[in-house]
């Protein structure tokens, strides 16, 4: 009987001990397989026909509209689909805030607007030839299928307008397309579909998002543990799920917190959430510490864990940006500088003239604070105070109160980009163009600003500078096996926590009240002294007449 | 009245002081290192360890409580000040003297009066304040949508870390206490054997020695 009391208390402890140290680094993650398989692209899985012997697709083709044309020939309905996406309309009205955004209207702090700039900008909208405001948006057979379905590799966009010969020689010299092969090869977008311009935003290789980078075409698992080619092989569209060519999980409207998890039998199809596959739970209760992990993700975003780092893989993202000292010239010429060597031993620009100076990061820490999914965008129309420190291109809100919000993970973009000085506003910038105003050939930031905010008749003050602008961009990428996830101790520490900044919540380890601390340490020192004081005057005090 | 060696510590509540030191000992390092003292735990197993050690814990008093009260040993807690002024003074000056401890055990009161107080303290001041507030910080993930939860868990924290502060200094005193008087052994052996000297009423020792020899030596 005593014995096994005895036994049983430190038995007891040691299996809750335990299982919540299980070696973290020997956690099954899917098995690697042999050989690559297919992506895996979302349902449309197991297709009944092979476009390869479509007498349609058969070619030749003259251009990219003839093979749209072959396409919509069959898929009757895709046209009036795809011309409701923001892949096409470049354009998006946030039903909460009212605000107009897309492309088409947004500026950012990187090559700022593309508004003026369709001829080189629109390289990336899924369609055929729009250079200027008459684009007809409502023509189908200008829709791009190929960009996004043909799996040659050998597609390719060219700007859809000359620009100035400084920049147009760029493009020369490219080999011709091969339209009939690239028709025939059509299936579900893969990463390198989507990747051709979501991996490049920004103007080059990861230099928008940090999370998304050419990196990712073939990516080992430890890059992304949904991606990678030795493990799940995921297509984007197998997260980013489509419905009549509406794609979910667009940045405009983000669920920073998905509270329906992977909702009534079988896969929700609304949402590119976390929670929607691995639902509101996903934790595997096997431990006291996944319990507590669970009860963290009414606060804690996916991301905030699983992705500890981004702009991993071998390729930089840019951090900064600095137009200030654009426009610098060799000989009337435009030039440009390499200064960093990234991880992949890729070299890139540090300098352009028509750019500025570029600061690149990897492996980088993000950002951490309270979202609640809604951004506020300081838009063309926004008016701000012209003497504002800096300006936030996307601000965003949210607490520890509000039931919509969790703690996500962020890339912050600092800029020192051109504003109108004198009313406290954004300026679209003429940037490509073969007249003597754009930027681009031209290195007058005077003339490219009057240019691009005339155009569009636009209140121009004639006065521009150069204010400093922070974008926020949400991680979301590059989400790392688990047994690299942060453990627990890199937030709950009182020093250089991850959540060091992050307010409303009472985080033990991290937090604390000093002046109990200061208090209670002192009562217990203060014991220590007196039981030493005491001891030592019981020691030397006279032992006399000792009891029996 | 004799002194006698009498078994005043049965074996349950043996069991139940040295299983209570050790998770109190696991309580006060594991939970010191969460507060960000230490790191000879990782985060993770601090809280797996401070939570596992909790419950045995709680379940264990769970028992004690029943055990206090069904067998009347509540009693030994029941506070009084009669003696009281003698034992103060000797911790005070007469232990420097060499002086004896002014009080003798009685069977149905094996504390002095201090040490009753200080227990009976312990019982319902410190112990419910750290248990107390243990399972509501515990259960946060409960009421974590009530308004304002956040500042309501900093002020759970607060008194739990204050109360282990507390709880900290009374272990400190509590085994200094042990080398005053006779040895520290002598302290300790009772505890261990279950045995110690106790003045008995003539009556007691009759009833002992008749219905239950083997507590008596």
């Amino acid at each position: 009987m005593r014995p096994s009391i005895g036994i049983l208390m430190p038995c007891l402890l040691l299996a809750v001990f335990a299982v919540g140290a299980q070696a973290r680094d020997n956690w099954p993650t899917p098995p690697g397989s042999e050989g690559a398989p297919a992506q895996v692209s979302g349902p449309l899985q197991g297709g009944t026909a092979d476009h390869a012997k479509f007498d349609e697709l058969r070619g030749p083709f003259e251009d990219g509209r003839a093979v749209t044309r072959a396409c919509l020939g069959c898929h009757t309905e895709t046209g009036q689909h795809f011309m409701q996406n923001i892949h096409w309309t470049w354009s998006y009205v946030d039903p909460e805030t009212g605000q107009q955004l897309g492309k088409r209207h947004l500026i950012n702090n990187f090559c700022t607007n593309s508004r003026g700039n369709e001829g080189m900008c629109a390289q990336c909208h899924a369609g055929y030839g729009w250079k200027d405001e008459d684009f007809d948006f409502s023509d189908e057979t200008r829709i791009d299928c190929l960009v996004c379905h043909e799996t040659t590799g050998n597609y390719y966009k060219t700007p859809n307008s000359a620009g100035s010969p400084a920049c147009s020689v760029m493009f020369e010299g490219k080999p011709p397309i091969d339209l009939a092969a690239a028709a025939q090869s059509v299936g579900l977008p893969q990463r390198a579909n989507c990747g051709a311009c979501h991996f490049n935003g920004g103007g080059g290789d990861n230099v928008k998002h940090g999370d998304l980078s050419t990196a990712l075409k073939a990516p080992p698992r430890t890059l992304d543990v949904h991606m990678g080619e030795d493990g799940l092989n995921f297509a984007c569209t197998a997260c980013h799920v489509t419905d009549k060519h509406v794609w979910a999980g667009s940045r405009y409207r983000i669920v920073a917190r998905d509270t329906e998890g992977t909702g009534k039998p079988g896969q929700r199809t609304d949402v590119a959430t976390c929670e929607s596959c691995h639902g509101l739970s996903p934790h595997p209760v096997d431990s006291l510490a996944s319990f507590k992990l669970n009860d963290h993700v009414q606060s804690i975003a996916c991301q905030t864990c699983h992705i500890p780092e981004f702009a991993r893989g071998g390729v930089a993202t840019v951090v900064d940006w600095d137009w200030r000292t654009a426009g610098k010239t060799r000989d009337g010429e435009g030039y440009h500088e390499e200064g960093y060597i990234q991880g992949n031993g890729g070299h890139r620009y540090t300098y352009k003239s028509i750019k500025g100076n570029f600061t690149y990061a990897e492996k980088l820490v993000p950002a951490y604070d309270w979202f609640d999914g809604q951004m506020h965008y300081t838009t063309i129309d926004t008016r701000f105070d012209p003497a504002a420190e800096s300006i936030e291109i996307n601000g965003f809100e949210g607490s520890r109160a509000d039931p919509a919000s969790r703690i996500w993970p962020f890339k912050r973009m600092h800029t020192w980009q051109p504003y109108d000085k004198g009313n406290g506003t954004l300026v679209y910038t003429h940037l490509w163009g073969e007249d003597d105003a754009a930027y681009w050939g031209n290195y007058d930031m005077a003339a490219a600003i009057e240019k691009g905010m005339a155009d569009f008749g636009l209140d121009y003050s004639g006065d521009y500078g150069f204010i400093e602008t922070i974008s926020w961009w949400p991680i979301t990428h590059m989400v790392a096996p688990k047994e690299q996830a942060l453990g627990c101790g890199d937030c709950h520490t009182p020093q250089n926590s991850r959540l060091a900044s992050v307010e409303g919540v009472y985080m033990p380890g991290r937090d604390r009240n000093r002046w109990l601390d200061i208090i209670g340490t002192l009562i217990v020192a203060g014991t220590l002294a007196g039981i030493i004081i005491h001891g030592l005057v019981r020691f030397f005090s006279p032992k006399s007449e000792h009891h029996a | 009245m004799t002194l006698q060696r009498v078994k005043i510590f049965s074996r349950f509540e043996r069991f139940w002081h040295w299983s209570q030191m050790l998770l109190i000992v696991v309580l006060l390092v594991t939970g010191f290192g969460l507060h960000g003292f230490h790191d000879i735990f990782t985060f993770e197993q601090a809280v797996t360890l401070h939570t596992a050690a909790a419950m045995v814990l709680l379940f264990l008093w769970l028992f004690a409580t029943f055990w206090l009260f069904t067998t009347r040993s509540w009693r030994h807690f029941i506070p009084s000040l009669s003696g009281m002024w003698g034992v103060l003074r000797f911790y005070s000056f007469g232990i420097f003297k060499g002086e004896r401890h002014p009080y003798r055990k009685a069977y149905w009161r094996k504390h002095n009066p201090l040490q009753a107080l200080a227990y009976l303290m312990l019982k319902i001041v410190l112990f419910p304040a750290i248990w107390i507030t243990g399972l509501i910080y515990l259960f946060y993930f409960a009421w974590r949508d009530i308004p304002d939860a956040a500042q309501w868990l900093h002020l759970v924290a607060l008194i739990h870390t204050g109360a282990a502060f507390a709880i900290l200094t009374f272990v400190l005193v509590h085994v200094y206490m042990l080398t005053t008087g006779h040895s520290f052994r002598e302290h300790l052996m009772p505890m261990i054997t279950g045995f110690d000297e106790v003045d008995l009423t003539p009556e007691e020792e009759a009833y002992l020695r008749k219905d239950q020899p083997q507590d008596i030596r």
